[in-house]
């Protein structure tokens, strides 16, 4: 008799858990808003169209703050620590992406675990980013705050990291546009094992169960 | 578990729990090896390039806003100089890329012309008047050039106004005594703002109808807008349609969220930019 499939095999490898996904589609949302509020401050044919000015100054500065709200969140979960953890170290085949990345152009699937040095990367800068975005924007939001040289300074950063950023989101968002595996990993949570073994090879998944009480995970596979 | 490089040759640890030890249950170090095999990296934690990275930007946006404002002053000159001579205006687009922003309070931008427009002079005066935009063209018509300064910072340098004197519209309307302030409406159904009397009667403070010597366009405001060239460009309101004379000032739009009654560039809204007239 043909053992019924397993669902987990249909289902592929866990990536992420509930938790991520749902801080990754907050972000994901807000961002947008924020983006989109911003641009239409910024871009003269789109202010234009949209006008209303002061409420597209409340929606992004809103929707610009509360951004690190669903991060903060996540820290909460240990899966969300465990994966902010992978993002911000490097191991040496990551320096080695890199140096593939930059002398030949190319993404080495090879050299990648959880994650590759460029999510890594973008991860990293994205946090920077952010923060110093949420600062300079804090700083206009409310004049009171500060001196009007530091006013100044703010606009300056805060316009030219928003051009950067916008440019750096346009990259996330072609990466993911072209793997629909990887937009599953964010949507659903699980990835096809063939994907992992090609993209991620480096990538040792986490067990599915829960370890058992007491051991603290991530820890017990090291070997001295 | 932690995302490192894989021990060569050190077969993957299943733990005994683990209930799907096929040949898929992870990517051991054998599949897609890369051309050269993997280091060992099991000493330490690898680098905190994440934090680095994070503190470094920090840091950076902190010297920015140290020094941004002299920076952009520099920026501002040479961006003006290279998008003059930018045919597709990209540059423009870029923080201090020169000319004129955007701004609008309102949901659209109102459209009005020949037929439809009309400015109304009335409050304190004799004559109560309503132009048509023939009738502000056959007035005797000033030209200034200055530059603009808005109070969020941006300038554009030499600018060219042109329209009727609003003394001259006051001075036809005659004001009655007791009157101290003008008040300013605008079609675009919701920017106010106000002058006092004294400040109206300056003879750098237009009721503009050409910008660049072509009719002001709607976008910035036109068939007609105010042009107040000694203050900030709030105070220049768009769409003019309406002027009141009052007894005393009433804070116009934006001076309800704080910006001065009296913009005096360069002496007010806690900003210290050269006079503009």
């Amino acid at each position: 008799m043909t053992p019924p499939p397993d669902p987990r095999a249909a289902r592929g490898l866990r990536r992420f858990t509930r938790t991520e996904t749902w801080v990754h589609r907050s972000v994901a949302w807000l961002m947008g808003v924020c983006v989109f509020t911003g641009a239409a401050l910024y871009v003269p044919q789109l202010a234009e169209i949209v006008g209303r000015r002061r409420l597209v100054v409340t929606v992004h500065e809103w929707s610009g703050i509360l951004v690190p709200v669903p991060v903060l969140l996540g820290l909460a979960s240990r899966a969300f620590r465990a994966d902010a953890g992978r993002l911000g170290r490097f191991f040496p085949h990551d320096w080695r992406w890199v140096g593939v990345a930059l002398r030949r152009r190319r993404r080495e699937p090879s050299l990648a675990g959880k994650f590759n040095a460029g999510q890594k990367l973008y991860a990293a800068f994205s946090v920077g980013a952010l923060l110093v975005m949420a600062g300079t924007g804090v700083l206009m939001w409310f004049p009171r705050l500060a001196p009007l040289v530091w006013r100044t300074g703010s606009t300056f950063v805060h316009d030219w990291l928003a051009l950067l950023f916008a440019a750096a989101i346009t990259g996330h968002v072609y990466f993911a546009a072209q793997d629909p595996d990887a937009r599953r990993g964010l949507r659903t949570g699980y990835v096809p094992r063939w994907w992992a073994r090609a993209e991620h090879p480096l990538w040792q998944p986490e067990e599915p169960h829960d370890p058992p009480a007491g051991q603290p995970t991530g820890r017990h596979s090291r070997t001295p | 578990m932690d995302d490192r490089t894989p021990p060569v040759g050190t077969p993957e640890q299943h733990p005994a729990h683990d209930p799907d030890p096929g040949p898929d249950a992870g990517p051991g170090p054998e599949p897609a090896e890369p051309a050269q095999p993997a280091q060992p990296s099991d000493q330490g934690r690898g680098t905190p390039v994440g934090r680095r990275l994070v503190l470094g930007m920090l840091g950076l946006g902190a010297v920015g806003v140290g020094v941004g404002g002299a920076v952009q002053d520099r920026l501002d000159s040479v961006l003006a100089s290279v998008s003059a001579k930018d045919p597709t205006g990209v540059t423009g687009l870029l923080p201090g890329g020169g000319g004129f922003r955007f701004y609008s309070v309102s949901d659209s931008i109102p459209h009005r012309g020949e037929t439809d427009y009309r400015l109304t002079v009335d409050g304190l005066v004799d004559h109560r008047a309503d132009y048509r935009l023939a009738d502000l063209r056959a007035l005797p018509q000033t030209r200034l050039v200055r530059d603009v300064q808005c109070v969020t910072g941006w300038r554009v340098p030499k600018t060219a106004f042109s329209g009727v004197l609003l003394s001259t519209l006051l001075e036809t309307a005659g004001v009655r005594s007791g009157a101290a302030a003008v008040r300013f409406s605008c079609f675009d159904g919701v920017y106010t703002e106000s002058l006092t009397l004294d400040q109206a009667r300056r003879a750098d403070v237009l009721v503009a109808l050409t910008m660049n010597d072509k009719p002001v366009t709607a976008a910035h405001g036109g068939p007609v807008r105010l042009y107040v060239a000694p203050m900030y460009f709030y105070k220049s309101a768009k769409w003019l349609s309406g002027i009141t004379v009052t007894k005393d000032v009433r804070p116009g739009y934006w001076e309800h969220y704080g910006y001065d009654v009296d913009g005096w560039v360069g002496k007010s809204n806690g900003r210290h930019d050269d006079p503009t007239s």
